[in-house]
């Protein structure tokens, strides 16, 4: 069997997974959305500040959402991948002539197509309450991608905790420690509107401020090259040290001859 | 004829210079079911691990299905089938779906997949619970999946890791009927570990005692208890029978064993069942029941390692963790 093959039947069994964990998907559909219309809320008046981007804070904080949701979804991988450690399953694969790395991919797969799920659901709902995709129909489709290419990132990076440690618990704790990468970054304000100096440093050194920007930048100027070339370029970055990291990993966990 | 399972020299070193198998050698038969028997702890499932080519050995060698376990573990895996210690099922797939993706995995052609799932759900009797997911199927539905599983693509060589472990008697029997079955129709080569004698005196055409990781004792049951010989004499007095006086009678006989109901002695030949009963006849000593005990494999465990199998309180064998190891 290839091992395109083999990874599409390991992808699968990841999206039945999380299709028959509804916490799993109603979450990350539902909280960032909730979260964006509560920051909006409270917010909206960032806009009237000297220098601000766009006068919609709807369409300024669309590109959080993503980045959230991305969270949701490596976190909830990495959880599976960490259990099936737990319970025996990795060994049950290991005793198939399953290749090592359709494990990887196949895993990573399913938390691509949650991804990508994700990413149209939040362009949905953004465009349905008259959010407007300043780069067009194109720019739709690299915010899309830039999306999936995220999960990949964040999510090579779920798969490396639950290789290295094989505990569910360890992986759930990442969450927090994501989250704080997400609130010291440019999610609430523009880097150089932000006031407090360790805050606005924090958040220039935060490869998540970025990420953020560039999908902004589609959202609410149209096509910055700056902003997206530094954003797919960390997002590639990332998800090469998290696949590297994590390829590594696998090979010591799956130490069968 | 090429031996199904040969094993050299085997050892695993963990963490600690902790040795979990000390160096093993043994045979395995094609078509023959070989119980590997041991208490928890005692090095079994650390050698399935090695055998199954889930974890390299640290020295010595092995060939399972005439693959050399380090050098041709993929060979291996497509040749063997494997049940481990716990049923390791996704609880969030159905059974069904377990087995197809085992097939997949194994390249079985899919025009092939749904014929071969409904034969095998068929044999282990879950054709009913097919679709249901495993999260809601009892211990003794999982290890018959569990089996279906490691059958799925036809192996000549099957390993099961305490299969019945923690199963009701109606389930064990069940899968000892199946174990039986593949040995005598499809001529199948069983590596079966267990803590249970009567597991592996009633299944295994051969037994191997392992403790503290070193093979202590090897042959088929009969041997192996013949060559303990003699059997034990139990007695359980009456409330006017001295117990010093008992012991000293069947003290004349052999050794005294421990018993819980009265008195025990091995027979050594000094005289048998009908010279234990004289003698306590003329001695005028009543009991209230008198109990001929043929040898067991705890007996051969006993006399091999100075400790009953029955019973034994090590701490469980962990399963192998590669990446602490």
């Amino acid at each position: 069997m290839s091992l395109a093959s083999q990874v599409l039947h390991l992808a699968r069994r990841s999206v039945i997974r999380t299709i028959r964990q509804p916490a799993n998907w109603i979450t990350p559909l539902v909280f960032p959305l909730a979260l964006m219309a509560v920051n909006t809320g409270g917010l909206d008046a960032a806009t009237s500040l000297p220098g601000f981007p766009t006068d919609s804070f709807l369409a300024f904080f669309l590109a959080f959402p993503f980045i959230q949701g991305a969270l949701f979804a490596t976190v909830n991988a990495g959880v599976d991948l960490a259990r099936d450690i737990q319970t025996g399953f990795l060994n049950r694969l290991a005793l198939t002539p399953m290749q090592s790395a359709a494990l990887l991919v196949g895993h990573l797969g399913g938390v691509i197509v949650m991804g990508v799920v994700q990413a149209v659901w939040y362009l949905a709902v953004g465009l349905a309450i008259g959010v407007r995709i300043e780069a067009g129909v194109l720019g739709t489709a690299v915010i899309l991608v830039l999306a999936v290419l995220i999960v990949l990132a964040f999510g090579s990076f779920g798969a490396l905790a639950a290789l290295r440690t094989g505990s569910t618990e360890a992986v759930h704790s990442l969450f927090p420690v994501f989250f704080v990468f997400l609130f010291i970054s440019s999610m609430n304000l523009p880097r150089n509107l932000i006031e407090t100096e360790w805050f606005q440093v924090a958040a220039s050194l935060n490869p998540v401020s970025y990420l953020i920007e560039a999908i902004r930048s589609l959202v609410i100027e149209g096509w910055n090259e700056e902003a997206l070339a530094l954003g797919f370029g960390i997002a590639i970055g990332l998800a090469i040290v998290g696949l590297t990291l994590s390829s590594l990993s696998l090979r010591t966990r799956l130490a069968r001859t | 004829m090429e031996r199904a399972i040969e094993v050299r020299g085997l050892v695993r070193e963990f963490k600690g210079g902790i040795h979990a198998v000390a160096g093993i050698d043994l045979d395995v038969a094609p078509g023959e079911i070989y119980g590997f028997l041991g208490p928890n702890g005692a090095g079994k499932s650390t050698t399935v691990h090695m055998l199954t080519t889930l974890l390299p050995p640290t020295a010595g060698s092995a060939t399972v299905g005439g693959y050399d376990i380090v050098k041709e573990g993929a060979a291996v895996r497509r040749t063997i089938g494997a049940a481990l210690q716990e049923a390791a099922l996704d609880p969030l797939l159905t059974g069904r779906e377990h087995l197809k993706l085992q097939l997949a995995l194994h390249g079985v052609p899919r025009t092939e997949r749904d014929a071969r799932t409904d034969e095998l759900l068929e044999r282990v009797g879950l054709r009913l619970a097919a679709d249901r997911k495993i999260g809601g199927y009892s211990g003794g539905m999982k290890r018959r999946l569990d089996l279906a599983l490691a059958l799925a693509h036809r192996p000549r060589i099957l390993f099961l890791d305490e299969p019945t472990t923690g199963l009701d008697p109606q389930s064990r029997s069940a899968l000892w009927d199946e174990v039986v079955r593949l040995k005598r129709d499809e001529g199948v080569t069983v590596f079966l570990t267990t803590q249970y004698l009567e597991e592996a005196d009633v299944l295994a055409d051969r037994v191997g005692i392992i403790d503290h990781g070193l093979i202590v004792a090897e042959g088929t049951p009969t041997a192996l208890k013949a060559e303990i010989g003699r059997p034990t004499v139990e007695a359980v007095p009456t409330e006017e029978t001295e117990p010093a006086r008992l012991e000293e009678i069947f003290g004349r006989f052999g050794e005294l064993q421990p018993s819980t109901a009265g008195v025990a002695v091995r027979l050594d030949g000094k005289g048998g069942l009908a010279d234990v009963v004289r003698a306590l006849d003329a001695e005028q000593v009543t009991v209230a029941a008198l109990h001929l005990h043929a040898p067991t494999l705890d007996d051969v465990f006993l006399a091999k390692t100075g400790r009953s199998l029955e019973g034994e309180e090590e701490p469980s064998e962990p399963e192998p963790d590669p990446a602490a190891a």
